[in-house]
């Protein structure tokens, strides 16, 4: 037994688990053959009375299953024996005779979570590190292991499906509060506690209900109304493109209604069949490729710093600095009024307060942290800095001028970062006497939640300047994609792309619902018409005026001149409360029925849904097979990434890449030929596309 | 005590705009403003980061949740956890005990780095339950069974939930401040005009200071939670004020024919401040000029009945007697300023033959302070008084005055509640210093000397000697400076 060491002192056994060659510990083939060695000593040694497991890891109970593992089964039949043998193991565990007492300290996700759910007693450390969750319906998967079974037995069914449908993580105080541990410690009395525990024994008291977990909970009309207003929600928000949280509520309607030996056996069943769906393939595959993207970091010793310099304190200003002092950079925040750095200030504080109201930050902790920003207005302050990253207006002169004021006063070898969505990094550093320093850091909005950093190097960009961005962005929390400088970059040139396709649509006569709720039906997020609204129609307006527009005109996408129309009178989106929708200051939003007479008047046609995801859709995977046939892209891989992280290509399609490998390269270039036949050459194919479909290749 | 070879220099100092309470810091604790200073300071001078050894805070009325509001500050700003912090209390120069203790700890060479200063937020003030319901409440925690919770109840009075607010009164006397003040300068025959003058005198002051840009340094604008909105500028004073308006209002503490009034008192004030004070030799090494030393302080108390506010008056004669100055050699006096009325009373004590004799012990009268050298750039009647916080304010703005003038001495003093006051006296070392001028002669003098007596013996003759010449040295280089 490699994974456990077993200690028996007083009739109790402490098991302390500790994965060989790991920082953490996680579930695998043959960690189950040794814990059923285990198991056999628990059962057979009568001097063992009870038993206590424990994680010799320092931050880690255990933290899930052995993805690559899991991966490498080809078959769905093997993946079913996996959750099979895994319940059958726990369910053994949990009839033991003798009680075992889960010591939890650490992350205690997916199956280590419903290994401590098989346990008889759950004792957890109030430790920052300690969190519980069940992410597989995030990889596209259901928790194989019991997971569907014993939360709802233990926490209730609402509890459960919070927790199964979302994936989210429950940490200590709320795990105590809902039943998921009996008992909560600090962390270094744990297992001090835990042998007293098993010394007295033990006796769980059962969860106090509340009368409307009673009535919702306790009857089988109340339970049929949870499961079908959870059935309602779940296929609003998957359109049907995720199996996995539909199969979910199957096991755990089985569950209930037919006991805990048949719904682990659905269970079995449901993570088979879950296993050989394209979507669960994609959502590992992308779950892979973030964890991989950690590989880009430079250890170089100069491509490490401590500090950043911001210039700009607007809203992406703040965001910066936000992720920034929390993955412990020293920030500089520079601008030109205090107005603006008290505004900034609020927004990061707010944010932090979130935290603090939830208890997951001290009021001390987060000002601590709020202690890592000087602001400043004046420029001599900056002279130090390592990296200066520039958010301000997106207007190349202001830009050019900022990069000579930067020269001037900082350090020869300051890295000069420019975070803009549009503007060509290179003519941001057509005057700059050191060119090389300069790098395009293109943020997502909001940036505390969006995953992306788009790393921009033109032919210029030194090697450093290149790696102390990448291994800021990483610090941050950030997916890093790095690309080559041309219009638009990658993300935004293909996002300009759709969106001026749907604007075609639009003009074609359909309704703006009707694409925005057909887009979404493809898998994006939002619509992109919604979307046009959040990003900031007179910002769209901008991006088609400069180079990007120019470029699409010239290979017959026409020029917009309704965005155009859009922005000069005013209908900006969101931030003017009037767009393509319009927003009331409290309620939800409606469609603006008067923006129809820029787009052919009120009256709207039906169209074939199918037809307008494949042109709208189709628009955007071209552009991005145009990227990597011009080298803005450095593969396929980052393409998918971005393109998910960044913009919300569907997750499950693994990518617009990932899409046309499904698809089959010869059947989107048919569908492009298609297109590109009713509307012109805006839709000719991508080159490599047209290679890869004669080869029957994949990207 | 005046130090004999003084090694302590003041840096810089920080603070926070000073805000009228309830203000625009009516929701920030103590805890925010103090961090606020120490902040401010920190990002000034990063050094203090790592080096920090001390910090020490002023505080008067305390929030019971940040007890030690030293310490939290400090945590809340980011200094390293390993510096330790503590807040001091003695009433209004609360501040300036936070400044002697770490000035004397790092003459002693415990210390070579440290901030001090002092926080105060009367917005903060602990508002507490009434004596009645507090014993009724502890005996509740105690109480058995239904009898026990009967008779309590029947000692428990409705009135009883009022809470009580905080006053500023003398604990000893039962007197509130005001009123002292009010006697005292009726006591030295400081007329309501003069004080009305005074006060105006110090907004006329404070306004213009902050006009000449004198507070642009010492003065870091507050964004504070949670509105974040700027404050760059006290809220304190009034830059239209006039004799007029002044003398139209209504006395407050002795109605209805007392003398002092709101407007030539000192407003409940809200802030923070913090200095950075190091070890000469260290602050050298660090790169600063160091020519701002504390030279040496003194604490007086007195009869908090009747001389509750007479601080700068038992503490200044004593303290520049053994100086060795007189009031001519210091150019500025910044003297806190709690009632136009108590300064204006301080000064006249000084001048007062029978005060003098008989309560300070001199042979006749001290003397009179020109209203030239006192206070030139505002005072606590304009720029606010948060108890704990100003005496680093007044250490602030005595050695900035002090190296805008060509002077060599400033002297900060205050009274205080209970009856007590403090004087700090502060030196600016030139470049031309006469006093390393003096120093080298002695080494010079002292080595030639100890060539010629034995090793042994020689020691305390050369330094005797050696400190003669250094003397002659001395007032050689001063008169040429003079001449200069």
């Amino acid at each position: 037994m490699s994974y456990f060491t077993l200690n028996t002192t007083d009739g109790i056994a402490v098991i302390s688990l500790d994965q060989p060659k790991s920082p953490v510990n996680v579930l695998s083939a043959s960690m189950l053959n040794d814990f059923e060695a285990l198991m056999d000593t628990i059962e057979q040694d009568s001097e063992i009375k009870a038993a206590i497991l424990y994680s010799a890891k320092p931050d880690c109970w255990v933290a899930g299953a052995d993805i690559k593992e899991f991966m490498s089964m080809s078959s769905s039949e093997e993946a079913e024996q996996l959750s099979r043998n895994g319940n059958a193991l726990l369910t053994r565990l949990s009839n033991l005779k003798k009680p075992v007492i889960a010591a939890i300290n650490g992350a205690t996700l997916g199956g280590g979570l419903e290994l401590a759910l098989a346990c008889h007693y759950r004792i957890a450390s109030t430790d920052k590190k300690t969190v519980f969750g069940l992410p597989e319906v995030k990889l596209g998967l259901l928790p194989g292991g019991g997971g569907t079974q014993r939360t709802f037995r233990l926490i209730g069914l609402r509890n459960a499906l919070d927790m199964l449908l979302t994936g989210k993580n429950v940490y200590p105080f709320k795990a105590k509060k809902i039943g998921l541990v009996d008992e909560l410690i600090h962390k270094e009395g744990l297992l001090q506690a835990a042998i007293k525990v098993a010394q007295k024994g033990f006796k769980r008291k059962a969860r106090k209900k509340s009368m409307l977990d009673k009535i919702l909970e306790g009857t089988p009309f109340g339970r049929n109304f949870v499961l079908k207003k959870a059935r309602e929600t779940v296929s609003r928000k998957t359109r049907g493109n995720y199996p996995a949280p539909l199969k979910i509520l199957d096991c755990v309607e089985i569950g209930l209604e037919n006991g805990l030996a048949a719904g682990l056996e659905a269970e079995s069943a449901g993570f088979a069949h879950l296993h050989s769906t394209e979507a669960c393939k994609n959502l590992i595959g992308l779950f892979l490729a973030m964890q991989d993207n950690k590989k880009l970091r430079s250890n170089a010793k100069n491509h490490q710093i401590k500090s950043i310099a911001m210039i700009g304190a607007g809203f992406m200003g703040a965001g910066i600095t936000e992720v920034s002092i929390k993955s412990a950079y020293d920030v500089i925040l520079k601008d030109i009024s205090l107005q603006g750095l008290g505004s900034a200030l609020k927004t990061i504080w707010s944010d932090f307060n979130q935290s603090v109201k939830r208890k997951a930050m001290g009021v001390v902790e987060r000002d601590t942290l709020m202690s890592k920003i000087t602001t400043t207005l004046n420029q001599e302050d900056l002279k130090e800095a390592e990296l200066v990253i520039e958010a301000v207006f997106e207007d190349i002169d202001l830009k050019q001028k900022i990069v000579a004021d930067v020269e001037k006063t900082c350090k020869t070898n300051t890295v000069f970062a420019t975070n803009t969505s549009s503007l060509p990094v290179t003519d941001i550093a057509a005057k700059a006497k050191k060119p090389e320093n300069i790098v395009g850091m293109h943020y997502f909005s909001p940036v505390p939640k969006m995953p992306l950093l788009e790393i921009i190097v033109t032919d210029k960009t030194s090697v450093r300047a290149k790696a102390i961005a990448t291994n800021v962005g990483l610090d941050q929390g950030k997916t890093v994609v790095v690309v080559k400088d041309g219009p638009g970059f990658y993300t935004t040139r293909i996002l300009s792309a759709l969106t001026h396709e749907a604007i075609q649509v639009l003009k074609q006569g359909a309704s703006i619902e009707f694409i925005d709720n057909a887009m979404k039906d493809w898998g994006f997020p939002v619509g992109p018409l919604s979307l046009l609204d959040e990003v900031g129609i007179d910002v769209a307006a901008h991006i088609a005026r400069g180079d990007l527009g120019e470029m699409f005109k010239q290979r017959g996408i026409e020029e917009d001149d309704s965005v155009q129309k859009l922005a000069k009178a005013k209908l900006f989106g969101r931030k003017s409360s009037k767009g393509f929708y319009v927003y009331p200051k409290k309620g939800r939003k409606t469609v603006n029925k008067n923006i129809y007479r820029y787009f052919g008047g009120e009256e709207r046609k039906s169209l074939d849904k199918n037809k307008i995801q494949q042109q709208i859709g189709l628009s955007m995977v071209n552009e991005a097979l145009l990227c990597l046939q011009e080298g803005i892209l450095a593969s396929a891989a980052d393409g998918d990434l971005a393109a998910i992280l960044g913009l919300g290509f569907p997750p499950f399609t693994g990518g617009p890449f990932s899409y046309v490998n499904a698809q089959g390269a010869s059947n989107v270039l048919a569908q492009l030929n298609e297109l590109e036949e009713s509307y012109g050459i805006r839709f000719k194919a991508a080159e490599i596309l047209v290679e890869q479909a004669n080869n029957d290749g994949k990207f | 005590m005046i130090f004999k070879n003084a090694k302590v220099a003041f840096i810089d100092g920080v603070r926070t705009p000073f805000a009228k309470s309830p203000g625009p810091y009516a929701q920030l604790k103590a805890y925010d403003l103090g961090r606020q200073a120490l902040l401010s300071l920190k990002q000034r001078h990063p050094l203090l980061q790592e080096n920090c050894e001390q910090v020490s805070m002023g505080c008067v009325i305390h929030n019971a949740a940040t007890s030690n509001v030293a310490r939290e500050s400090l945590i809340g700003a980011g200094y390293d956890l390993g510096t330790p912090a503590f807040t001091v209390t003695q009433a209004c120069i609360s501040a300036n005990r936070a400044i002697t203790n770490t000035v004397e700890a790092i003459q002693a060479g415990t210390l070579r780095t440290a901030v001090a200063g002092g926080v105060e937020s009367t917005s903060d003030a602990p508002v507490r339950i009434s004596d009645n319901l507090k014993a009724v409440l502890l005996k509740a925690q105690k109480a058995r069974g239904l009898k026990d919770y009967f008779a309590l109840l029947k000692q428990f009075k409705f009135k009883d939930l009022i809470p009580v607010a905080p006053a500023i009164a003398e604990f000893s006397t039962g007197q509130t401040m005001g009123q002292d003040a009010d006697r005292l300068a009726a006591r030295f025959g400081v007329s309501r005009l003069e004080q009305d003058e005074f006060a105006l005198r110090s907004h006329q002051n404070a306004t213009q200071a902050w006009k000449d840009g004198k507070f642009d340094q010492e003065v870091v604008p507050v964004m504070a939670a949670p509105n974040f909105k700027p404050l760059e500028q006290d809220t304190t004073f009034y830059a239209t004020s006039s004799i007029q308006k002044l003398s139209s209002l209504k006395p407050v503490f002795v109605k209805p024919n007392g003398t002092v009034t709101a407007g030539n008192a000192s407003p409940l004030t809200d802030g923070a401040s913090a200095c950075l004070l190091m070890h000469v030799d260290e602050a050298k090494k660090q790169g600063y000029s160091a020519d701002i030393i504390i030279y040496g302080y003194n604490y007086s108390a007195h009869n908090p009945d009747g001389e509750l506010l007479l601080g700068p008056a038992f503490t200044i004669p004593k303290l520049l007697n053994e100086a060795g100055l007189t009031i001519d050699d210091i150019d500025v006096f910044e003297i806190h300023e709690a009632f136009a009325g108590q300064v204006l009373a301080n000064l006249k004590a000084l001048q007062n033959k029978e005060f003098c004799t008989q309560r300070l012990g001199l042979d006749d009268a001290y003397g009179e302070i020109p209203m030239d050298k006192i206070n030139t750039q505002g005072g606590s009647l304009s720029l606010g008084h948060p108890f704990g916080a100003t005496g680093g304010r007044l250490l602030i703005s005595a050695a900035r005055r002090l190296t805008e003038s060509e002077g060599e001495y400033a002297l900060i003093s205050a009274c205080a509640a209970g009856g007590q006051g403090n004087s700090i006296l502060l030196k600016k070392l030139k470049s031309t210093d006469t006093k390393t001028v003096a120093k080298k002669v002695t080494k010079k003098v002292a080595k030639k000397v100890s060539k010629k007596a034995s090793k042994k013996t020689s020691k305390k003759v050369t330094k005797k000697t050696a400190k003669k010449v250094a003397k002659t040295a001395a007032k050689t280089v001063k008169t040429t400076n003079k001449e200069k």
